[in-house]
């Protein structure tokens, strides 16, 4: 399958024309290039699919492959780095999604992107996205990994800045990076830790489960804890940065000043579920050398998505609902994969983690390529700003009912059935657990129809320019993703994506089923009375009710003030300024003192140099005198 | 043929000739006294230079072709210094040294 | 006659060129032409070198010539390159080249000027193909007078003050240099000052102990090693364009190669008793200049202190001593050389058009002058390590070569440094942040234009070089691994 190295070269080959050819293309031709060459990319990430899906299993297992292996550069005589290409069932599962949300973004932004300055830029950067991310998820070993997880990094703070203008998306590009880069710290460590002790960076070496290999690390604490599990809890923290959990997952919600299409690709199907895909990678470490960090992890996670979906109820602005959304359904996912046990039934949580990462990159896509047609049309994120819009844009509401409906968690939307799979999961671990997460699911249909009613009903606002729906451009991919939301839970996704690679039969668990459908109704029709109309005072009684709480959720419980007080007063105020004065006033001030004592030094033998020529006649008379006397008689 | 005069009296009246122009240097204060001073130190080495020679090499010339040189060379030192000491004369109005201190300062 | 002598010639050609050139453009002839020989060379010499390797020979230097020119001491003219010599002359010829272009319009005495950067160039090489540590010393001071009266002469702000201090802390690292050279060489009792000779004769433990420090801090001070970095902020803000982007791409070099060539190499026992006080303080060098970094708000500044963080790594890693780490600080050296030199050109260009280098008066440029705002863009992405450009590759190596490191102590300061790169991000991304992007500030500012073409072209070669180490980093570090084998092995054996 050698060939499935076009899925990277494709758009590295876009980035590179349109970012070369720069603005000598008119008009609309650098997104045509870079939509034909994706199309290409994904096309070729259709076809691996469908090969590698019909290779016959080896003992049951679906094989890994691996047609391409450079090595690219070699540090020791065990550690390379190698550039390569891994297929196996989860990799090539995330081609298909990141190719096709890339597709229809690029697709998408054909309309939405019109006539930008910087139109090209816009195309370039998506195209270096694509390259990172398919780079990302085919690595090899776990340096490779590291190495697009920068490059991803990267790319998203280009396109969080595309507006680079504006001082809220300059801020935002800036303030990604480094969360994101402060967590890749601690990734790095992971890695060095992790290779320090095994002698490889490979995936396929650290994922045999081989316990030989862990031997060294074995018995080693540091601060109480075992190494391993230092180091695989460092390396969950570079999946936090970029999968925004908490504490880290500030960067997300600013960086919705990107383009909206940026933030359907990005921040919402792709890249934040690096996280997840890296864990999932790693799954086998976890498991077998340090369940209590996966436990770990699965806390995290839960407290993660309660907090987010806390937090979107009360956000007024919808692509910041829909951030807060994606950090609570990646919650989900990590949940899952927390929980998750290694074969057959036990291993539900990983197969569900992966099932719902591809159904939520779908509808969540859906859902911010629809908010895109609606803010491209009002000219505004703001939720006040808009309602009544279903007549004007009757097929934005249709998809974006659809998708509210999927990531509500009803029947037939591919979110039931994914999320049914992690809540049975979780049930598995722990009901306690598993009722928070049913509640959390609720609180995810109330926030969704929220938004939902406020912009499709209720008063509609007044507006300037008159309402009009969307370019074919860009209803044509919110009609595809929706037919997919509509049809991806009845995919045998077991068969394809478990735990040991064996086959897996999902079956539904009636009882959950049941109690999850019904409360996520009764949370939809709670919103449907509160919001249906946009003039019941109940809102605002309740938010009355909980005062400061509400007041705190508003502000997302003053997480980014503490972020900011850390940063400017601390790093700043207390670290760099002494640090700079203390170089200009004391290390430079001695310097200077050495200086001005060797100055003043001299100035207390400048007495001897008179300038008079006459007195240096006299001293060099009495010196030859001298010598002479010394010479004669002595 | 012996000289009649012998060789020490030369000597004395040149040493007294080299101190008395050391003394002028260090003790006069006008440059042009100075220069003269320098010149007095110079004609005593000359005078030096001829009487070595005609005592303890009487068949050569070097050293009287020395003393022609040592004159030709003062001549012209004589000559820059006077010059150098009419700049100055332009410049401040007299030869004091005392008085000439500017690239001290 | 040697391969190597050309490129102690044709510096020295230059200068007899510019010294009778009479117009302008005939000084830039002159520069631009011998400034592309240099180039031509330095790619000859580098192939020419791999062939030599790959057809197998494996001796230490190639390319050697030897002529003594002080019988006395037996002082010679001994030059021969390593892989790693190979590499800074490389870097050197790049940084020469681009800088020459970069002070196309130099004001005033153009001639002057290119005869100064000329005598400063054939010290930097001179020193590089040395291998006679006397020979290596003088060029070494070759390379430091001139910089006096370049910043001196042509720089900007507080040049007089800046270019005296500059000279007198070289100097004074000089002296200390000097006198440790003198004791190295008296103490192994060598019949030469060559240094092939002297790392046969054995010198005492107990005089290394003396000894290695001199050298180390003697070079270390041009490597801009705590607490003896102060130079570099003053010196490289008061310089002219070109200047900096030599005396931070290749002079700051010449510290390093300078520790590893002779302090390591000669005196292994002593670098391994002694290195963790260096360490210490190479570590702090690190997390302080990038700290410092942060704060400031002149663009040369901000670059110079992230100078005394990018090379204080250098001085870290070397002094890791394991064939990783310290390929990474070779190749720290060229990648931090290239990116320094790129910044220094574009803020100088920044600086020519907007006069003033405050980032608090400056916002928006990216509209203005996009070829600048992008370049700069990925100088920045180069400075914090991105994949893809060189930057990467260096630290990386840096890290996995210390983090191997058997001692804890060691491996904790690694993770020290390693912070560098998050404050390094903050830094970078603050002044672009800053300067390129957001509303334009100064309305004066959307009259300016973008880079010409002597602007672009050293640019353009710079972002080239920078990115084709980042993407292919395996012949370097090919060529660094099998030129650092011999200091290694004298390290290992030392350390037992």
């Amino acid at each position: 399958m050698e060939y499935s190295i076009l899925i990277l070269i494709l758009p590295l080959l876009g980035f590179l024309t349109l970012g070369l050819a720069g603005t000598r293309l008119k008009g609309k031709t650098a997104g045509y290039v870079g939509t034909a060459l994706l199309a290409l990319a994904a096309l070729t990430a259709y076809c691996t699919a469908a090969q590698y899906f019909n290779l016959p299993r080896i003992d049951g297992i679906r094989p890994s492959l691996r047609p391409f292996n450079w090595e690219w550069m070699r540090f020791t005589e065990h550690l390379h780095i190698d550039l390569g290409i891994l297929l196996d069932p989860i990799s090539v599962m995330m081609l298909v999604v990141i190719t096709t949300v890339s597709l229809m973004v690029h697709i998408y932004s054909l309309g939405y992107m019109e006539g930008e300055r910087g139109f090209q830029r816009y195309y370039a950067f998506l195209g270096l996205f694509t390259f990172s991310m398919s780079g990302l998820v085919v690595a090899t070993n776990i340096f490779q990994m590291y190495i697009f997880w920068e490059l991803v990094g990267v790319s998203s703070y280009l396109l969080i800045g595309f507006y680079y203008t504006k001082p809220e998306a300059v801020a935002a590009s800036k303030k990604a990076f480094i969360v994101t880069r402060f967590a890749d710290l601690f990734f790095l460590i992971g890695i060095l830790l992790v290779s320090y002790f095994t002698r490889t960076f490979d995936f396929g070496l650290l994922c045999s489960g081989d316990s030989a290999l862990f031997a060294s690390a074995m018995g080693k604490t540091f601060m109480g804890a075992a190494v391993l599990s230092w180091a695989t809890a460092l390396i969950f923290i570079g999946a936090a940065g970029k999968s925004a959990m908490f504490p880290l997952h500030i960067w997300l919600p600013d960086a919705m000043e990107g383009p909206t299409p940026v933030s359907a690709l990005i921040h919402a199907a792709t890249m934040v579920v690096a996280g997840v895909f890296l864990v999932a990678r790693l799954f086998p470490v976890y498991y077998f050398f340090t369940p209590e960090v996966l436990h770990g992890i699965a806390y995290i996670a839960a407290f993660t998505a309660l907090y987010a979906a806390i937090v979107a109820c009360v956000q007024t602005d919808i692509k910041r609902v829909l951030a807060f959304s994606t950090i609570s359904q990646i919650g989900f996912m990590l949940v899952a994969l927390g929980v998750s046990g290694m074969n057959g039934h036990e291993g539900t949580g990983y197969m569900a983690a992966m099932f719902h990462l591809f159904t939520h990159a779908m509808f969540k896509a859906l859902l911010f390529l629809g908010a895109g047609a609606i803010i491209h049309t009002v000219h505004s994120n703001e939720m006040s700003r808009m309602g009544g819009l279903r007549k004007a844009m009757p097929l934005t509401h249709i998809t974006f009912l659809a998708a509210c409906l999927a990531l509500a968690g009803i029947p037939p939307f591919s979110g039931f059935f994914s999320k049914d799979e992690i809540l049975s999961a979780v049930f598995a671990f722990s009901p306690w657990m598993g009722a928070g997460m049913t509640f959390i699911a609720a609180l995810t249909a109330f926030y969704m129809f929220r938004l939902y009613y406020n912009i499709f009903w209720g008063k509609p606002a007044e507006h300037e320019h008159p309402l009009h729906e969307a370019p074919a451009s860009m209803t044509s991919p919110l009609l595809f993703l929706a037919l997919i939301s509509l049809v991806a839970g009845f995919l045998p996704f077991g068969k394809f994506v478990s735990s040991n690679g064996l086959e897996y039969i999902i079956h539904l668990d009636v009882r959950i089923a049941v109690g999850s459908v019904v409360i996520a109704i009764a949370a939809i029709f709670a919103a449907r009375s509160l919001y249906r109309n946009g003039t019941s005072a109940v809102p605002d009684k309740m938010a009355g009710f909980f005062g400061v709480f509400h007041k705190a959720a508003k502000n997302r419980f003053y997480i980014d003030e503490i972020y900011q007080f850390i940063t400017h007063k601390i790093i700043f105020r207390c670290i760099s300024r002494p640090l700079a004065w203390f170089d200009r006033h004391i290390i430079d001030g001695f310097l200077n003192g050495l200086a001005c004592i060797t100055g003043k030094g001299s100035l207390a033998f400048r007495w001897m140099q008179t300038g008079n020529l006459q007195s240096y006649a006299l001293l060099m008379i009495g010196g030859c005198l001298l010598l002479l006397f010394w010479v004669l008689f002595l | 043929m012996e000289p009649i005069i012998s060789m020490e009296y030369y000597l004395i009246v040149s040493s007294i000739m080299f101190f008395a122009g050391i003394y002028g240097f260090i003790t006069r204060r006008n440059l042009i006294a100075i220069l003269i001073s320098i010149e007095l130190v110079l004609t005593s080495t000359d005078i030096n230079f001829a009487v070595f020679n005609r005592f303890l090499f009487p068949h050569q010339l070097e050293g009287m072709f020395f003393s022609l040189f040592s004159i030709g060379v003062s001549a012209a030192e004589t000559a820059v210094a006077i010059a150098i000491i009419i700049n100055i004369y332009r410049n401040i109005k007299n030869v004091e040294v005392r008085n000439i201190k500017k690239l001290k300062d | 006659m040697n391969l190597l002598s050309i490129f102690v010639l044709l510096p020295v050609l230059m200068l007899a060129g510019l010294f009778l050139s009479r117009t302008r453009a005939q000084v830039r002839a002159v520069a631009a032409t011998g400034a592309s020989l240099l180039l031509a060379a330095a790619v000859i010499l580098c192939v020419l070198f791999m062939g030599e390797r790959q057809a197998g020979n494996t001796a230490p230097m190639l390319f050697t010539d030897h002529a003594v020119w002080f019988p006395t001491w037996n002082i010679g003219y001994s030059i021969g390159v390593d892989g790693i010599s190979v590499l800074m002359i490389l870097l050197s010829a790049i940084i020469v080249f681009t800088g020459i272009f970069t002070s196309w319009n130099i004001e005033p005495l153009p001639k002057e000027y290119f005869m100064w950067f000329c005598l400063l160039s054939t010290g930097v090489f001179g020193f590089f193909i040395s291998l006679d540590l006397f020979t290596m010393f003088m060029f070494y001071e070759v390379a430091l007078i001139p910089m006096y009266l370049l910043i001196g002469v042509w720089g900007s702000g507080e040049k007089e003050h800046a270019a005296m201090k500059l000279t007198l802390m070289l100097m004074g690292g000089s002296a200390l240099l000097m006198l440790g050279i003198l004791g190295v060489y008296f103490a192994s009792g060598a019949q030469s000052m060559h240094i092939m000779d002297m790392a046969q004769a054995d010198i005492p433990v107990a005089l290394q102990r003396y000894f290695f420090p001199l050298v180390f801090v003697g070079f270390g001070i041009l490597g801009a090693l705590f607490p003896f970095h102060t130079w570099s902020p003053d010196g490289h803000a008061s310089a002219p364009t070109a200047v900096s982007m030599l005396h931070a791409g290749v002079l700051m070099k010449l510290g390093g190669y300078g520790c590893f060539r002779v302090a390591m190499f000669l005196m292994p026992e002593a670098a391994q008793e002694l290195g963790w006080i260096f360490l210490l303080l190479t570590g702090i060098s690190v997390v302080y200049g990038a700290f410092s970094a942060c704060v400031q708000t002149d663009l040369k500044y901000i670059n110079a202190y992230s100078s005394v963080s990018h090379c204080g790594l250098v001085l870290f890693a070397l002094l890791m001593m394991n064939t990783t780490a310290m390929t990474g600080a070779v190749m720290q050296m060229l990648s931090h050389g290239l990116m320094t030199a790129l910044f220094f050109a574009l803020i100088g260009m920044i600086y020519g058009r907007t006069h003033t280098r405050d980032i608090r008066q400056m916002g928006g440029l990216m509209k203005i002058m996009p070829f600048l705002g992008v370049a700069y863009v990925i100088a920045g992405l180069a400075s914090l390590g991105l994949p893809g450009l060189s930057g990467f590759v260096a630290e990386m190596n840096v890290f996995v070569g210390a983090f191997q490191h058997s001692d804890t102590f060691h491996r904790v300061l690694t993770l020290v440094a390693l912070t560098s790169i998050v404050i390094t991000a903050v830094y970078i991304l603050r002044v672009v942040g800053k300067i390129l992007y957001g509303p334009v500030q100064n309305p004066e500012h959307l009259k300016l234009s973008d880079a010409v073409w002597f602007e672009r072209f050293p640019v353009i070669v710079l972002i080239v070089v920078i990115a084709s180490i980042g993407i292919c980093p395996g012949w370097i570090s090919d060529l660094i691994g099998q030129a650092l084998f011999p200091i290694v092995e004298r390290l290992s054996i030392a350390a037992l």
